[in-house]
């Protein structure tokens, strides 16, 4: 049994069908990347994954761990492994990220069974965690993501992520707007985590992530579905002729 | 010729039930009262509070110097107070050394134009007379606590405080007000507040009636030269509360006016402030911030009166409010009347709603949502709670901030 397994997944947004049918199945190891171009349905997936009310699942299920995924609450979801490092992180002024991340760790602790980590050892894992990100310390007493750079606004998802250690991470346009010194950065801190109990979702419009976050397969989405799969040289593939090609295929079906 | 010690205080409550018979209760006709109606205060028929008869405990929040009233009454302690520091029951100061009070009581709270100051000036039964001595730095706050024990018929309490502060003194002062059971009641309290030139002055007030209680209280603080005076009025309880805090400013002082008002059910608040820059190079810098939820209703107007001498004024003012319901209503209205031309004036109200992005995004790391919903508002309250410097009144106010989403949400 997957960890992750998709099948035939229909999605609206304000009513207007975003997500026609995806299937998509993921063992925990496992690195995939999720490809396609503008307004594909990539953050769709990505958002419907991870809980967003925004959006209506209309056909079409999702298991996880052998569970129903659509019947739980996005915390429930997050207690059970899931993680998703948002496209555009939500600025949330007066609550100290240090705050914010030890109720996340402990609320997952708790669900868990484990009990809470005192103030010594989270200290300890989150200063440990920094250094992975080269993170500033300053920015642990700062508010979460306000008035931080595009740059560390990314890297503070990935440390957050490494920080929560998911099952199932799922990076929404984690290298959008980076520069090549963040991205390494960001990528050096995914590969950090990568593990035979782990499985990751990375959803890119751009190859150059996947020269640093290497994935073990490719799939192309266009217009809500998943047109295209392959190993790691799909993405290359894709470097060379651009999503024109991708775009013929989706008419001709 | 020596005029009997009580005439002053049997004239001034004569001028003001004279004045108070002429102005009868504010209707919403009047500008200042225009979104709270105290229809529900002029129906009822109050009878004056008792004195506590059995023995009732005294509020002790750390270190500090208490005093205690229930239902306006005066209840007597036993406290250590540093030397140059007066604190006593008004009524008895007004029999001993009226000399005392006379050069400062009701001069600055008008009877004139404001009929709950007129009627609590008629009326009122006690109240604390604070005094620092020039020069007294205060190692600890003063709490003067206002019970309220209402009996088997809705009952009516007038405090009267007067805090006089000298030159070069600094204290902290926090004023509580509290109540319990079922049964109406009525606080009026009035506060005149007189900080001396070069004075630093932290007032706290925490307003936590009970559920069944009207509270319309009147602050009038007179700001010495160079001083700095800070309010911060945190308001919890009550089913009509009207909260008026005018200052008057005078030269190079520098005066601070935070707020934090949370409503649910169907309490309405009503804040007014006033900052008058009498004087030339006085500072003012307000932030009044309200959470409304339920059926409540919450009223802003911040007052700011620049004249016409009172150049190289710095006045900002802030009113945000977090409307969590769609039944809830806020009334926010800046009022500036600025009579001088070389001032720096500035004035801005929000009203938002919680983020549902930021709502999810904290779902999204495992926190439920209820728990990411109280997150979101206590950090809408937070910077004022943050201004708090008394630990053990910061941590009650988190506790009833917690306390208080709770209820409202099982409601």
């Amino acid at each position: 049994m997957s960890l992750l397994e998709i099948k035939n997944l229909h999605a609206n947004v304000a009513g207007r069908e975003i997500l026609k049918g995806i299937d998509l199945s993921i063992d925990a190891g496992e690195v995939h990347a999720i490809m396609g171009p503008n307004g594909s349905g990539k953050s769709t997936l990505a958002q419907v994954l991870a809980g967003r009310d925004l959006y209506q699942v209309t056909d079409g299920r999702v298991l996880y761990n052998e569970k129903n995924l659509l019947e739980l609450s996005p915390e429930d979801r997050a207690r059970e492994g899931i993680f998703m490092a948002f496209q555009y992180p939500v600025e949330i002024p007066g609550v100290s990220n240090l705050y914010f991340l030890k109720a996340a760790l402990n609320t997952i602790r708790k669900h868990q069974g484990l009990p809470d980590l005192d103030a010594m050892d989270f200290l300890a894992l989150v200063k440990e965690k920094m250094a992975l990100m080269e993170m500033d310390q300053s920015l642990l007493n700062r508010a979460v993501n306000t008035g931080f750079s595009g740059g560390e606004k990314k890297r503070n998802e990935i440390f957050q992520m490494a920080v929560l250690e998911p099952k199932l991470a799922i990076l929404d346009e984690t290298d959008s707007g980076l520069d090549i010194d963040a991205l390494k950065i960001v990528a050096n801190g995914v590969n950090s985590l990568r593990s035979p109990a782990r499985a990751m979702i990375v959803v890119t419009h751009y190859q150059r992530l996947l020269n640093y976050i290497v994935p073990d397969f490719v799939h192309v989405l266009a217009e809500g579905r998943i047109v295209k799969s392959g190993g790691k040289e799909l993405a290359l593939e894709l470097e060379e002729s651009g999503y024109v090609g991708i775009e013929e295929v989706v008419e001709s079906a | 010729m020596t005029a009997a010690p009580t005439s002053f205080l049997e004239r001034l409550r004569e001028d003001a039930r004279q004045r108070f018979s002429e102005l009868g209760y504010p209707t919403t006709h009047d500008e200042d009262w225009r979104f709270t109606s105290v229809t529900p205060i002029a129906r009822t028929k109050f009878v004056p509070g008792k004195p506590a008869d059995g023995p009732a405990s005294i509020e002790q929040r750390g270190p500090g110097y208490p005093v205690c009233f229930h239902n306006g009454h005066w209840f007597p302690f036993e406290s250590r107070l540093p030397r140059g520091v007066e604190i006593a029951s008004l009524a008895q100061v007004l029999r001993s050394d009226p000399e005392l009070v006379e050069p400062h009581l009701a001069r600055y709270a008008a009877s004139q134009n404001q009929a709950f100051v007129a009627l609590n000036t008629a009326n009122f039964e006690d109240g604390a007379f604070v005094r620092i001595a020039k020069g007294v730095v205060l190692d600890a706050p003063i709490y003067l606590t206002f019970v309220a024990m209402p009996g088997a018929a809705p009952t009516v309490s007038h405090p009267r405080n007067l805090i006089v502060a000298e030159a070069d003194s600094q204290a902290t002062i926090v004023e509580t007000y509290l109540g319990s059971g079922d049964q109406t009641y009525f606080t009026n309290p009035v506060t005149e507040l007189v900080a001396g030139d070069n004075a630093v002055i932290d007032h706290y007030k925490l307003q936590m009636e009970s559920e069944r209680a009207f509270h319309v209280a009147t602050m009038q603080v007179q700001v010495g030269r160079a001083t700095n005076f800070r309010s911060h009025l945190l308001s919890f309880g009550g089913a009509l509360v009207r909260n008026d805090v005018n200052a008057v400013l005078s030269e190079g002082s520098e005066c601070t006016l935070n707020g934090l008002y949370l409503v649910t059910g169907d309490q309405h608040i009503d804040n007014h402030t006033s900052i008058d820059h009498a004087k030339p190079h006085a500072a003012s810098h307000e932030l009044y911030k309200g959470i409304l939820e339920g059926h409540s209703t919450a009223v802003f107007n911040g007052k700011i009166l620049v004249r016409k001498d009172a150049q190289k004024t710095d006045a900002k003012q802030t009113n945000k409010n977090l409307v969590l319901s769609e039944d809830a209503v806020i009334n926010t209205k800046p009022e500036l009347q600025i009579l001088a031309d070389d001032v720096r004036c500035t004035h801005g109200a929000t009203i938002g709603q919680l983020d549902p992005e930021g709502i999810f995004y904290l779902q999204s790391r495992g926190i439920g949502r209820a728990d990411a919903r109280n997150l979101l508002i206590y950090a809408f309250a937070r910077d004022i709670v943050d201004r708090i410097k008394v630990a053990s009144l910061r941590e009650q106010l988190e506790k009833l901030l917690l306390e208080k989403l709770h209820g409202g949400r099982n409601r």
